[in-house]
């Protein structure tokens, strides 16, 4: 589904990522961990090149993505991103609407109908007229990740998704999060929630330093972690 | 010292200064809107020769006296283009180039100010750069500026009495002539006065009204 090749980024003398690859199968959940600055975000953000990688190959669903045909491989990335970013001028089902119809063509019967389906799932069909300001953190991002599935995309993105979360709106989303692995989408999360990437996640990638240094099961990771950076970094999160 | 018996049946006549000071500034501010929404655009986009240009143009006419612009365009451009152009499209291109100079600098800085989360959110969506402009950060960016833009809209309206310069027959220049033929002038520059200060209050009152209207979505 995803192939990452020798991918490398350096923000002037910054090297954040030194030679990641990498290959992510169709349904397979994964969870991207490491301590602050280890290059998660950078890693996600590349892939949807929202970052520009210095250089290294990433390719979805077998299309190298390049400059000319990055606007068509995100519309099959969904992205959510730790502050939603919601577009705070447009309602809860404006927001999921605005891009089906404008980037995809799709008419607005239809959109319309497919946001209403999203926003049940989520949980937040009654909020469909509110404008984001109106609602909580946790609502917010449900309303976020809905967004990003009305694209219809084949790989949801999450960067630190409960981050900015108080702590009593984590598990909403989460469970949100959780549904939607169960029902078979890939999936690639930057987390810090341990327990969550513990149950849902099919495979850890430990990245530490731009490097990925671990990359197993969560049973193996959580359990007998090879690298000692990966002991070190559980004995200060668990 | 007051003495508006003189005066009064000159009244009707200033009041229609209204009509062309109004469609000065109408027609100025349209042209004004669009041409700093594109300057700015400029300003903001990659393009180096547009950025240069933008900023060329902006720098011009803010380091420019608009008295001076306005007599340019009259006066001089005819001795360029060989046919003489009329006082209102003169009056009305030097307030609309003029004023796309300072309303670009302010749409500039509001887009600025749009977290740069939408423009991610949109580009993650997969929405192209105009269709993000002009539905995502503008809206936005335009809720911001709204009390600079009122401003603007304000001092044009309040500053196109130096067309009187050029002979356009708006309140200023009509409330001069009534008081060079009464040789009264200070009722009917008061009167002049009270028809600005009554128009700044309208567009003032206006502009809460649309504020209002664009808060619905705090």
């Amino acid at each position: 589904m995803i192939k990452v090749e020798n991918l490398h980024k350096t923000y002037g003398k910054n090297e954040v990522l030194k030679g990641i690859s990498t290959e992510i199968k169709e349904k397979e959940v994964i969870a991207v961990i490491g301590p602050s600055g280890s290059g998660k975000s950078t890693f996600l953000r590349c892939i949807n090149r929202l970052e520009e990688p210095t250089s290294g190959q990433i390719s979805v669903g077998g299309t190298m993505i390049t400059e000319k045909n990055v606007m068509k491989v995100r519309e099959n990335l969904g992205m959510v991103f730790q502050h939603f970013h919601l577009f705070p001028h447009k309602t809860v089902l404006e927001n999921l609407t605005y891009a089906p119809i404008n980037v995809k063509g799709i008419s607005k019967a239809e959109a319309i109908k497919t946001a209403e389906d999203l926003l049940k799932k989520v949980g937040l069909f009654e909020k469909r007229n509110e404008y984001p300001n109106r609602l909580s953190g946790g609502q917010k991002q449900r309303v976020a990740i809905a967004r990003a599935l009305a694209m219809n995309p084949s790989v949801m993105l999450f960067d630190e998704p409960t981050s900015a979360l108080d702590p009593e709106m984590v598990k909403e989303v989460l469970a949100v999060m959780k549904n939607l692995a169960e029902s078979g989408m890939t999936m690639i999360i930057v987390t810090h929630e341990m327990g969550f990437a513990k149950e849902v996640a099919d495979r850890i990638l430990f990245l530490e330093g731009g490097q990925l240094v671990e990359d197993s099961t969560p049973e193996q990771f959580f359990t007998a972690p090879k690298s000692n950076r990966a002991k070190e970094f559980l004995e200060k999160v668990l | 010292m007051f003495d508006f018996t003189a005066v009064i049946p000159s009244i009707p006549y200033i009041l229609e200064g209204i009509g062309v000071t109004l469609q000065i500034v109408v027609f100025a501010t349209i042209i004004g809107l669009v041409l700093g929404i594109l300057l700015a655009l400029c300003k903001i986009g990659n393009i180096k020769p547009l950025k240069w240009f933008a900023e060329f143009y902006t720098s011009i006419f803010r380091g420019t006296p608009l008295v001076l612009q306005l007599m340019i365009i009259y006066y001089a451009m005819p001795q360029i283009l060989g046919f003489n152009i009329e006082a209102m499209p003169a009056a009305i291109a030097a307030f609309g180039l003029n004023s796309a100079a300072y309303i670009s600098e302010i749409i500039r800085a509001g887009i600025n100010a749009v977290d740069k989360g939408q423009q991610e959110a949109a580009k993650a969506l997969g929405v192209p750069y105009s269709k993000m402009m002009k539905d995502i950060i503008l809206p936005q960016a335009m809720k911001n500026i709204l009390p600079s833009l009122m401003n603007e809209f304000i001092t044009l309206n309040k500053e196109s009495a130096i067309v009187t310069v050029i002979g356009a027959l708006d309140i200023m220049r009509r409330a001069y002539v009534v008081g060079g033929q009464t040789f009264r002038y200070l009722e009917p520059l008061l009167i002049a006065g009270v028809i600005y200060y009554v128009m700044t209050l309208v567009l003032t009152f206006l502009g809460k009204m649309i504020e209002k209207r664009m808060k619905r979505s705090d």
